[in-house]
C-alpha cells in the first residue's frame, strides 16, 4: 500500500509538472515570438496545460471512468466535474483559436505582414502621417478630401 | 540573445518558480473530491445518465453549458464577420488528386453516422454533443478541402445553428412551466443505460451537437476561404 501511495505521488508530480510546463512553454512562446501565428500556437499550448492540470486534479488511484455500467459492481470513480469542465473548454478553445486565426488572416490581407514589430511600426506611422491606405483595403473618401 | 528573448526567459522562470511553490501545496495522493463524490453517488438515480460527465454538463451545470454555447456562437459570428466579404479563393485553389477526392466522398457518410452516434449516445458512453458536433463539422469540411468549389450552403447552416440554439433554450424554458428551475431535466429518468433514458438530456445534446457542428463547419469554411463566402 505504501508503495502504491508513493507511486501515485510520483505520477501526480509528473502530471502536474507536465501541465505547468506546458503553461510555461506556452507563455514563453507568446512572450518571445513576434510572429502572430506562433503567438496563437503559444496560446494553444497554454490552454492545453490548463486543461491537463484540471483533469489531473480529478485523477484518483484505481478509479474508473465516471460511467455507470448497469449490473456491474460499483467501483470508485474519478471526479466527473473537471472532465465536464474540460469537455466544453476544449470546444471553446477551438472557437477562440479559429477567431484568432481569422483575425490573423485579415491582418495579413490588410498589412501584408504578421510580424508584431513591423505591424506596430506601420500602425504608428499610419497614425502620425497622412492616412495612407494599404492597397487591398477599400478606398476611403476622407483621404481624398484631405489632399 | 535579444533583449526580448531575455526578458521572456526571466518572466517565464519567475512564473515557473511561483508555480513550483504552488505545486508544493497541492495535495498529492488524491485531491479531495466532495462535489464529485456527491454527484457520482446520486447522479445515476437523480438524472438517469450512465455517463456521469453528461449529467454534470447538462443537468448540474446546464446553465454554464448554455453560456459556453453563447461564447462559441460569439466566436463563430465574429469569425464570420471578420472574414466576410472576401472573394472566395477557390479560383486559385487547385483540386486535390483523384484518391483524396474519392476518399473524401467515401468518408462523408461514415463521419456523419459516427457523429450522429456519438451525439445520440452522449448520455451512455463517452462522447456527446460537443464531440459529435466536431465530427459532423469535419464530415462537411473534408469534402470541401478536397474539392474547393463544391457548394456549402451557409444559409442552411446558420438556420440549423439558430434552430438548435433556440431548441436548447426552449427545452430550458419548458422546465420552468412545470414549476421547476431553468434547464431542469424533464420527462423522468427512464431506465439507466437505455438509449431512450435520462429524460430531456439527449434532446439537449442533439441541440448542442447540431449547433456545434454548424458553427464549426461555418468557421472552417470561412477560414479556408471556401464555399460562397460573403
Amino acid at each position: 500500500m505504501q508503495a502504491l501511495a508513493t507511486d501515485l505521488e510520483l505520477l501526480q508530480t509528473v502530471l502536474y509538472s507536465g501541465a505547468f510546463g506546458l503553461v510555461l512553454l506556452g507563455l514563453y512562446a507568446m512572450a518571445s515570438h513576434r510572429h502572430l501565428v506562433r503567438i496563437l500556437l503559444g496560446l494553444t499550448l497554454l490552454e492545453g496545460g490548463a486543461n491537463l492540470f484540471l483533469v489531473a486534479v480529478g485523477f484518483r488511484a484505481d478509479a474508473v471512468a465516471p460511467i455507470v455500467t448497469p449490473g456491474a459492481q460499483a467501483l470508485p470513480m474519478v471526479d466527473p466535474v473537471p472532465q465536464a469542465l474540460i469537455l466544453t473548454a476544449i470546444v471553446i478553445g477551438v472557437g477562440v483559436l479559429a477567431l484568432g486565426l481569422a483575425l490573423t488572416v485579415r491582418v495579413f490581407e490588410v498589412h501584408g505582414t504578421l510580424d508584431v514589430r513591423a505591424l506596430a511600426q506601420r500602425l504608428t506611422q499610419a497614425g502620425e502621417a497622412t492616412p495612407e491606405e494599404p492597397s487591398p483595403a477599400p478606398p476611403v473618401s476622407v483621404t481624398r478630401d484631405a489632399s | 540573445m535579444s533583449s526580448r528573448t531575455f526578458a521572456s526567459l526571466v518572466f517565464t522562470l519567475g512564473l515557473g518558480l511561483i508555480l513550483a511553490s504552488v505545486m508544493q501545496g497541492l495535495p498529492l495522493g488524491g485531491a479531495p473530491m466532495q462535489v464529485g463524490q456527491a454527484i457520482v453517488a446520486q447522479a445515476p438515480e437523480a438524472v438517469g445518465t450512465a455517463n456521469i460527465v453528461t449529467s454534470v454538463v447538462l443537468a448540474y451545470r446546464g446553465l454554464d453549458t448554455l453560456g459556453e454555447l453563447t461564447i462559441l456562437f460569439a466566436a463563430a459570428t465574429a469569425g464570420g464577420l471578420v472574414l466576410s466579404g472576401r472573394r472566395p479563393s477557390h479560383a486559385t485553389q487547385s483540386q486535390a488528386g483523384f484518391i483524396l477526392r474519392t476518399g473524401a466522398g467515401l468518408l462523408f457518410p461514415f463521419l456523419l453516422a459516427l457523429g450522429a452516434y456519438i451525439i445520440l449516445h452522449g448520455h451512455l458512453t463517452p462522447g456527446g454533443g460537443f464531440q459529435g458536433g466536431a465530427i459532423i463539422a469535419a464530415a462537411f469540411f473534408v469534402p470541401l478541402l478536397s474539392r474547393p468549389e463544391s457548394p456549402f450552403n451557409e444559409a442552411v447552416a446558420s438556420v440549423i445553428e439558430g434552430a438548435a440554439g433556440a431548441m436548447f433554450i426552449v427545452i430550458g424554458l419548458l422546465s420552468l412551466t412545470n414549476g421547476g428551475s431553468f434547464l431542469e431535466p424533464l420527462l423522468g429518468t427512464g431506465e439507466l443505460g437505455e438509449l431512450f433514458s435520462a429524460g430531456s438530456l439527449p434532446l439537449l445534446y442533439v441541440a448542442v451537437g447540431l449547433k456545434v457542428g454548424a458553427e464549426l463547419a461555418g468557421l472552417l469554411v470561412h477560414l479556408g476561404g471556401l464555399g460562397e463566402a460573403g
